[in-house]
């Protein structure tokens, strides 16, 4: 299990969601990928995908302008 | 083979016709999942994320929503290299505005076809309805889509399968042609009976007005830069930046984009390290990015324009901050244009 980032900032939606899903698709289950994203609409969309797609979100958390969003891998995703 | 569940894959708007779709399939057991395909011209969410009164608007992705609610996985899939193509030289012309809207159906079933082969998947899924839409959805389009596409009778429309030779789908037996529709036309009764039917209340508007070339004057914008440039091509942030503010063209040579409020502002200066930028030095105003070539005299109308949306700009002189990317800031002080001399004609 590791953990990576994805600096998806300034990226409007869907942009965020893709990239997730694209960084997400080289990872193993288990990994946490902690997206950071600046486009209110992710915080709502992420975790939609996350939850469509077997993947856990594990916090979203503001830290000034940037959202962070920590999802962690679920085991059946392609 | 008969306990074989077969695998379907879905384009997925985000609006009603294709979640009735995959809901028609759903109820013959065909395992489906949905594929979104984004162009840079999707409507979704994007002046909600920029402008500042509407922050607190609720926002979704609707493809992604529709996709929950159906329990499907839903893949998204970036095209915007792939679409200029289709954008630049549609084969079968625009519509209204500059909306390929058959050669880009024709386009995404193509991609999902691929999708499907890559997957394992047995057929492709869309929410098309004949004569629900002028150019792509009329009986004569319908199998253009299928043809051009290259799905030829692995491509299904549940929602008006019935009016439409039987698919391999339904020759094959994966489905039950006799469980799928007959709709046909505009009315949308036949698609809010189905909801009903499948106790679905919410969901989006239904069909079209989910992209940005369908629209008048995003299109006469579009048309405007490419004659600017004198050549047909674009880059995302291009298209991206005519979704944002006030574009005045006081020349054929530059164009401005100026910022309607706070979250317009904050977008455009994300982009001043590609352009010139203005703003009043001492008051609050939008950013104005300057597209083009401009002379000195061309700045300084630019410095008009940027204090006559100031809050000073009933004052005599404003002074207006002016950064080319890469150089020092420098002010000039200008009378602000008044509202008369800005022809309506320079508005885009």
């Amino acid at each position: 299990m590791s953990t990576h980032s994805l600096d998806a900032r300034r990226l409007l939606c869907p942009m965020p969601v893709i990239k997730a899903q694209n960084r997400v698709a080289q990872l193993q289950p288990g990994d946490i990928l902690e997206v950071i994203c600046t486009d209110p609409g992710a915080r709502n969309d992420i975790p939609a995908w996350c939850r469509i797609n077997g993947h856990r979100v594990l916090d979203v958390r503001q830290q000034e302008r940037d959202i962070i969003i920590r999802l962690e891998v679920g085991s059946d995703h392609d | 083979m008969a306990n074989k569940q077969y695998k379907a894959v879905a384009l997925i708007s985000g609006g009603l016709d294709s979640m009735l779709a995959v809901r028609v399939l759903q109820d013959q057991g065909v395992h489906v999942e949905g594929i979104n395909f984004y162009t840079g011209f999707c409507v979704e969410g994007h002046t909600h994320a920029i402008r500042r009164q509407d922050q607190n608007k609720h926002k979704r992705n609707n493809a992604l929503w529709v996709a929950e609610q159906l329990g499907i996985k839903l893949h998204i899939i970036e095209v915007i290299e792939e679409y200029k193509n289709v954008l630049l030289a549609p084969k079968h012309g625009y519509g209204s505005h500059l909306n390929p809207c058959l050669d880009c159906k024709s386009f995404m079933v193509g991609k999902a076809l691929t999708w499907m082969q890559e997957h394992g998947f047995d057929f492709i899924v869309t929410g098309e309805v004949i004569g629900q839409r002028p150019m792509s959805q009329r009986r004569d389009t319908l199998p253009v889509v299928a043809r051009e596409s290259g799905a030829q009778d692995l491509l299904l429309r549940p929602l008006c399968a019935k009016l439409l030779p039987p698919t391999r789908p339904e020759k094959e037996g994966w489905v039950d042609r006799e469980r799928l529709h007959n709709f046909n036309g505009r009315s949308r009764k036949p698609q809010m009976a189905l909801a009903q039917h499948y106790n679905i209340k919410e969901y989006a508007q239904p069909a079209g007005g989910c992209c940005f070339l369908t629209d008048a004057s995003y299109s006469h914008k579009l048309a405007d830069l490419w004659q600017a440039r004198q050549h047909r091509d674009y880059e995302l942030d291009d298209i991206m930046l005519l979704k944002v503010g006030r574009h005045i063209r006081p020349s054929p040579d530059f164009k401005l984009i100026v910022g309607r409020e706070e979250g317009e502002n904050n977008y455009l200066e994300g982009y001043r390290h590609c352009f010139t930028h203005l703003r009043p030095a001492a008051c609050p105003g939008a950013t104005v990015l300057v597209d083009g070539n401009v002379t000195e005299q061309d700045l300084a109308l630019a410095a008009r324009i940027t204090a006559r949306f100031s809050q000073h700009r009933d004052r005599p002189q404003v002074t207006i901050s002016i950064t080319p990317p890469g150089t020092a800031t420098r002010q000039l002080e200008v009378a602000p244009l008044a509202p008369d001399d800005i022809p309506g004609a320079w508005y885009l």
